[in-house]
């Protein structure tokens, strides 16, 4: 039985999230030989710390209860410096404009020899490259497919199951948001502000939803796919980006008249890097509705593969984060 | 060159193989045929659209062989526009001159649109056209998408594009 010492740092849905998966695989985890200890969860208000193994149960029923599981004062780089273990599970909220936190712990946990999972689009957005070479300088492991289309696999299809094909573009829907604000302006032929209104009512969009709607998370997780999957070294500034605010239910009635579906669409290849509302053929493989997020890898030899699943929600994400975890040690 | 060819079949078996003997014969690339059988021409024939892509040289040899065969060749014409594409335009399409906006993509000689969809729910309200653009082929279509995105930048107009074109 091998096992694996790490924090969460970041304690919001995915967070608590990843708690409660590691809760509810455990037997499972175990009968692949691998045992996961968390020996730190850490929110913005401070820590929970025991070497031994907090008690994830007690962290996240005392989060709910008093909105932090901080019973030390210490930041999420003062934790990982002090505290022995061997993966940073990173889970803060995504900054695009400084990276946050985020990054801060990122570099940290591999200036401490660490590995980090990562659902945080922000330094991967501004610093892919460094956070790179830092870990690979380190010999720490590196591993973000949550910050791309949640539970839908990618970054580790295009890089590992796909191995050997050229990844010629990638094009999807990879922001839930906007797929449903643009599903359901279709379907009730309401406006983008009611169905805006009806997002933000359901959870389903932020308060501030201009990261979403101006397709600036869609840019972000095209850079992410740039780097890790084209080689390329862009940052946002390289991403030609256009919004669905625009987008009127009339024009979506006369699409659809004429067979097709408006959607925002990512695309990336070696040459191009765009968000932008596209028609989309009705029965296309890309036309999915409601949150769903969709991606059709363009492969050299295997031809066309589309992934489809869930964007969003702490338990998919979480789902990505397993994935990498048991990636890295599962092997060994 | 591409041609349509409309002609009349007789409604016996083995019409369709001696329609297209003819093009075989002259290394036609039949593109699509279109054989109306529940329709009857007052001649009691059945009516069929080819568009093929033969030698310009070889279009009339095609016409005269099936009409010795037997087979009535009613019209043939020249195809021109060989791609189409549907565009939506969201903005204040009207208001900033719709008919430029089309005039420019017409005078190119090389695309045409061929059909507008339009709506305009107010007079503050963001108004919304479909259009259709035919074009000689995809570097003119593609040609014709460029101006058009040039036009809508201009006008503040957002774009949106079939998903298989080069934005």
């Amino acid at each position: 039985m091998k096992t694996v010492c790490c924090s969460i740092l970041g304690f919001g849905a995915i967070g608590q999230g990843v708690a409660q998966a590691l809760l509810m695989k455990k037997e499972y985890l175990k009968s692949i030989g691998l045992e996961v200890k968390v020996v730190a969860v850490v929110d913005s208000k401070g820590a929970t710390v025991n070497p031994q193994g907090v008690d994830l149960a007690d962290c996240l029923s005392r989060k709910k209860k008093n909105g932090t599981v901080a019973l030390e004062n210490i930041t999420g780089v003062e934790m990982i410096r002090s505290v022995n273990h061997e993966l940073v599970i990173e889970t803060t909220p995504t900054d695009i404009k400084t990276g946050g936190p985020g990054l801060q712990n990122m570099f940290a946990a591999f200036e401490t020899g660490k590995d980090v999972i990562t659902s945080n689009k922000g330094p991967l957005t501004l610093k892919y490259r460094e956070l790179l070479e830092t870990a690979k300088a380190a010999g720490s492991k590196f591993r973000f497919e949550a910050t791309v289309g949640g539970s839908m696999p990618i970054i580790n299809l295009a890089n590992e199951v796909l191995a050997g094909n050229r990844i010629i573009s990638i094009k999807g829907i990879l922001n839930g948001t906007c797929n449903y604000i643009l599903t359901r302006m279709l379907e009730e032929r309401a406006s983008y502000t009611d169905i805006l209104a009806e997002s933000l009512e359901l959870g389903i969009a932020e308060t501030d939803p201009t990261y979403d709607v101006e397709g600036i998370d869609t840019a972000c997780k095209l850079v992410i796919l740039a780097n890790a999957i084209f080689g390329l070294d862009v940052t946002y500034k390289d991403v030609e980006v256009t919004g669905i605010t625009k987008i009127t239910p009339e024009a979506l009635e006369m699409a659809y008249e004429r067979g097709h579906v408006i959607k925002l669409i990512g695309e990336v290849s070696r040459e191009k890097i765009q968000v932008a509302p596209r028609l989309v053929p009705i029965k296309h493989p890309l036309a999915v509705g409601g949150t769903l997020n969709v991606a059709s890898v363009y492969t050299e030899l295997a031809g066309e593969i589309t992934v489809t699943g869930k964007g969003a929600g702490p338990i998919e994400t979480a789902s990505a984060i397993l994935s990498d975890l048991i990636s890295i040690y599962g092997k060994n | 060159m591409r041609v349509s060819m409309d002609i009349e079949l007789k409604d016996v078996p083995g019409q369709m193989l001696l329609a297209l003997q003819p093009l075989s014969e002259c290394k036609a690339n039949l593109i699509t045929v279109l054989h109306h059988h529940q329709k009857r021409t007052p001649r009691k024939t059945v009516p069929v659209q080819l568009v093929l892509e033969a030698k310009p040289e070889s279009i009339g040899i095609i016409k005269a062989k099936l009409e010795e065969s037997g087979v009535r060749v009613v019209r043939v014409g020249e195809q021109r526009f060989r791609e189409t594409i549907n565009v939506v335009l969201i903005g204040h399409v009207v208001h900033t001159g719709i008919q430029d906006t089309i005039d420019e993509i017409d005078k190119t000689g090389f695309a045409e649109v061929v059909d507008l969809s339009l709506s305009m729910p107010g007079i503050n309200l963001l108004s919304s056209a479909l259009i259709r653009i035919d074009a000689e082929g995809k570097e003119e279509l593609q040609k014709a998408l460029d101006i058009l995105k040039s036009v809508s930048t201009k006008k503040d107009l957002l774009m949106v594009l079939p998903i298989d074109i080069q934005a």
